[in-house]
């Protein structure tokens, strides 16, 4: 009796604080690891790691379970008041944009702990520590539902990141991530001045974001918070031309490093285009759409003609990023142009959506290959394409897997890398021709790119004597790739799952950016 | 019995009996301090937790003014007064194993430091002008001295010379400002010029001559912009656990200098007054970040950082609102606990060897990783990175800047923010990302300084979780009624 009480009591309670378990848990993890002297004894540093993140992917379960996907409101609210005397509050809660993206944070932190198990000697229990806190960070940010309590979290990824690259880089570590680090630090700064001007006058005098939506504006403050939000976002997502630090940072990290700053850290710049630019500056969106369109158009193909040039796998995959990113703006503003020319609001919604599976999609594609870059790194000590060559002889299994994590990369259906693009192509077509035939060019640019680096990788002569005796994935690597490649999979065959869960929350943003708040 | 509640009541009482105590530690310094060397320290911290019980016992005494209206009792000058305690005791406990290794008589030290206590904490108190130059002298004499500790060393001697003089220069110019004040207003009385201020009549020529003087001592004594010359050359001259007095608990004594004096006493002359504080407080943080980037030695780059923290201190004065000032109070607060931190680690560290260079701290990570960490803890909250207290201290300066419309200025603070984050991570990169020589040794550190330095830079991180608990007490300051007795 009183056991089921207590189960009852139990699980009320885990429920109830779901989000904040998901954010505490891993921060509790990595105190844990490093208290525990993980660094002495690295094996008790990845036991704690894999058992956090296990816990978390199991809270996800109740998360995705009691998600109303009908509900446009946030769920799973909590409430608090932080600091009473600017008005913050330890606000959570999510919707259909938010949790895919924190279930994808848990999700990939496991893999990248799974993936370090063997790889990483070097301050374990640190390494597991900062991978931690930069998903309780992460999810934090996805889930903030207050303006300063997302900025806090936003901010403190950088912390953690900012170790990983230079602790546990390559050769040219220190400059890459000093370079992260003020990139990204520049960039989010002037977006908590639009914070704190909008909190300063709404009618709530708090820093709720939904207490956002509603605030007339202004066009002359509408652009300057526009220009605000823009930089900080461009600067994460990347867009040209504030996009450099990401190659840099990209091609110094450790494997983990690359996966969390592919997958996690460039999607917060473009879930902040649809959580905060679209919907509290509509109309500055709708005067500045061109100049999105055509950073975004730039991005596609000129950083696509330099990932062609690339001799480096992962600078090549760095630059196929940020391409794949520039389609992710491309989906977020073609919507005006598109209610313009056909004032058909579905199309709008699925240029929207495509953004959203891009983001989702891409962050499996590019998680992938960059475990796979680092595990042949840390094989072979290289990351020049012209150091490998016929590497599909001695390690099948990874020739293979890679293929198919490329074939996503290009965009090929059956693959998740294939919806998103196809939706938002499709939907542009309704606004602009000449838009879509030069965004249709990276099919030909990013299979060009790709393909031509596994060519030269995995097929061919073996020039590289170590090639020819190294040893396939094994054990754990194997794991990481079968879940990858089930996800991208499944996503490409079956995106129902994905597309019901964002559904109502996608048409609310949809709503908000077709007002005026003039 | 009731005589002697009486006297604990009398809102005095911990100044007198730190001045008691003092005298008493100069004589048992005198005739067995040689002998014993822990003995006066141990008096010295002992001396400093009685003032501070004998503080927090006053707690709840109303406002009052006393001595014919020459001191004051209140809200504000109980709470500097507790955080200038509470700080000097952290700095003590830092310097304790460091003096033994600089081969400088220790109680010499201690008492200077007691004295300049004292000082702090009448300037605090003071209710009339005598009162607040009286303050600010018996607060920066001791400093004067304790910069030339080492005799045998030219560095320090220089820096004292810089110091002494310039301060001496800067404490005429203020006297020469109150002098002005007192001339126009026919009152040394704070409260009551501030009445005749605001009936009017006073020359407007020599209000202003004097409020520039005025601003000149205050922004010398903090150590902003244009009068910041002998920051940087006291910070690296002065002996380390010397620098790392000076650079907290000083402050604060300092801020209050400000608020006694601007938002007390001169509020109706705020459109004076504002713009030349904006004008000190931007050129602080801009010159302060921009020249610490390319130092080389750590205790200059922390003197540059210390000139743009007290830039963006009086920001919240500039904004001119209640909640402005609270948060240049919660400002300094939190910038005073960052600096106690970050020179009590160098003095920890120093015991093996002297911490002057960046370089020196090479590897820190691999050499003490908890050190390391404290540090990195210190350094992220220097640059305003949440969730550490830096960042809610200038988030409440940008935004009560915001709120009186002052985005520019904001704006501004943020870009210089951002350009001094380099030298911090600068920093941290050389102790995360570098390997220690092969040849350093592991580091000694004294158990109680340990603990000490823990709990400081711990508070940074809690502090930054938790800021509500002390803002609310940095805002009950500002926003009780009985305030003075106006």
């Amino acid at each position: 009796m009183l056991l089921t009480l207590l189960i009852s009591q139990f699980s009320l309670f885990i429920h109830q604080h779901l989000l904040s378990l998901l954010i505490w848990l891993p921060v509790f993890g990595s105190v844990l690891a490093i208290a525990l002297n993980g660094d002495r004894y690295p094996q008790r540093a990845r036991v704690i790691a894999l058992i956090t993140s296990l816990i978390t992917l199991l809270l996800c379960i109740p998360l995705y379970l009691g998600f109303n996907p009908a509900l446009s409101s946030m769920q799973f609210q909590e409430n608090v008041s932080w600091i009473s005397a600017y008005r913050i509050n330890y606000a959570l809660g999510i919707d259909g944009v938010s949790l895919p993206l924190i279930i994808l944070t848990v999700f990939t932190t496991l893999l990248v702990i799974l993936a370090a198990w063997r790889s990483i000697h070097l301050r374990v229990a640190q390494y597991m520590a900062a991978f931690l806190l930069m998903q309780g960070m992460m999810i934090g940010t996805f889930a903030a539902t207050d303006s300063i309590l997302f900025y806090v979290f936003w901010e403190a990824i950088l912390i953690p990141m900012y170790l990983s690259i230079g602790v546990w880089g390559s050769d040219n570590r220190s400059y890459a991530s000093i370079k992260f680090f003020l990139y990204t630090f520049f960039g989010s700064a002037l977006m908590l001045i639009a914070l704190l001007y909008l909190g300063l006058h709404n009618p709530e005098h708090d820093f709720m974001i939904a207490h956002f939506y509603p605030i007339s504006l202004s066009m002359p403050e509408q652009v300057w918070i526009f220009v605000a939000f823009l930089i900080a976002f461009a600067v994460k997502i990347p867009m040209w031309p504030l996009h450099t630090w990401l190659p840099d940072a990209h091609t110094e990290a450790p494997a983990g490093g690359s996966v969390v700053l592919a997958a996690l850290m460039l999607k917060l710049g473009g879930y902040g285009f649809l959580r905060f630019t679209l919907p509290i500056v509509p109309d500055a969106s709708r005067l500045l759409d061109g100049l999105m369109i055509v950073l975004a158009l730039i991005a596609i193909v000129y950083i696509g003609l330099v990932a062609l040039a690339q001799v480096d796998m992962k600078r090549l995959i760095a630059y196929s990023s940020i391409a794949h990113m520039g389609f992710v703006v491309l989906g977020c503003f073609m919507l005006f142009a598109i209610m313009k020319q056909t004032h058909n609001e579905l199309m709008a919604y699925m240029s929207l959506e495509g953004a959203m599976v891009q983001m989702i999609s891409h962050a499996f594609s590019s998680g992938a290959m960059f475990l796979a870059v680092g595990m042949m790194a840390y094989r072979f000590r290289s990351r020049l394409i012209k150091d490998y060559g016929g590497l599909a002889t001695s390690m099948p299994l990874l020739a293979s897997f890679f293929m198919l994590f490329a074939m996503s990369n290009v965009g090929l259906p059956g693959t998740s890398g294939f919806v998103g693009e196809f939706m938002i192509i499709l939907s542009a077509m309704q606004a602009s021709f000449w838009i879509t035939a030069i965004a249709a060019t990276t099919l030909i640019l990013s299979a060009a790119y790709t393909l031509y680096m596994v060519k030269r990788v995995f097929f061919g002569e073996i020039t590289n004597p170590l090639v020819a005796k190294s040893s396939d994935i094994h054990g754990f690597e194997k794991l990481v790739f079968i879940l990858l490649a089930f996800a991208i999979i499944f996503i490409g065959i079956y995106p129902a799952p994905l597309l019901t869960i964002m559904h109502t929350s996608i048409n609310s943003i949809l709503y908000w950016s077709l007002q005026t708040k003039l | 019995m009731t005589t002697l509640q009486q006297l604990l009541q009398f809102p005095a009482i911990p100044e007198i009996a730190l001045l008691v105590m003092t005298c008493i530690i100069l004589l048992i310094d005198l005739f067995m301090g040689k002998k014993n060397n822990g003995l006066t320290y141990m008096a010295t911290q002992l001396s400093l937790l009685i003032t501070l019980a004998l503080l927090i016992q006053l707690h709840s005494i109303p406002s009052q003014l006393l001595f014919h209206q020459h001191y004051i009792w209140d809200l504000a000058a109980y709470f500097i007064k507790l955080c200038i305690l509470v700080f000097s005791l952290f700095a003590f406990v830092y310097a304790r194993d460091a003096m033994k290794t600089l081969r400088i008589h220790s109680g010499e030290y201690y008492l200077l430091g007691l004295f300049s206590i004292l000082g702090m904490m009448v300037l605090t108190s003071a209710n009339s002008l005598l009162t607040l130059y009286l303050g600010l002298e018996l607060l920066s004499f001791p400093l004067y001295a304790m910069v030339a500790l080492p005799r045998q060393s030219s560095l320090s001697a220089e820096a004292a010379m810089k110091y002494f003089i310039l301060g001496a220069l800067a404490s005429g110019l203020f006297l020469y400002g109150l002098s002005l004040l007192y001339g126009v207003t026919h009152s040394l009385i704070l409260p009551t010029i501030h009445q005749n201020l605001l009936m009017g009549g006073q020359s407007s020529a020599l209000l202003s001559t004097s409020l520039i003087f005025i601003l000149a001592g205050i922004a010398f004594k903090i150590g902003a912009a244009p009068f910041q010359f002998w920051v940087p050359d006291v910070y690296q001259g002065a002996p380390t656990p010397v620098t790392l007095f000076i650079s907290a608990a000083p402050k604060i004594a300092g801020l209050a200098l400000a608020i006694r004096l601007l938002v007390d006493t001169l509020p109706s002359l705020f459109t004076y007054w504002q713009p030349l504080l904006a004008i000190i407080a931007m050129l602080s943080f801009s010159l302060g970040n921009l020249v610490a980037i390319v130092q080389s030695n750590l205790k200059r780059m922390l003197a540059y950082s210390a000139i743009a923290h007290m830039g963006y201190g009086l920001l919240g004065l500039v904004a001119g609102t209640p909640m402005g000032y609270t948060m240049s109070l919660f400002y300094m607060l939190a910038y005073g606990l960052m600096a106690l931190a970050a020179f009590g680690l160098l003095v920890v560290m120093s015991k093996s060897g002297q911490i002057e260079h960046v370089n020196d701290l090479k590897g820190l990570n691999a050499r003490n990783s908890w050190l390391a960490l404290m540090m990195l803890l210190i350094l992220f909250s220097m640059a305003g990175i949440p969730p550490t207290v830096g960042f809610f201290a200038k988030l409440g300066i940008l935004e009560a800047l915001i709120s009186v419309n002052l985005l520019w200025i904001a704006t501004l603070a943020i870009i210089f923010a951002i350009i001094g984050a380099y030298y911090y991570i600068y920093v941290i990169k050389v102790m995360y990302f570098e390997e220690p020589e092969p040849t350093v040794t592991d580091l000694p550190v004294a158990n109680d300084a340990y603990l000490a330095l823990s709990i400081n830079a711990i508070l940074l991180l809690i502090l930054g979780l938790f800021p509500s608990q002390l803002i609310g007490l940095a805002k009950a300051v500002f926003f009780t009624i009985n305030h003075p007795v106006y």
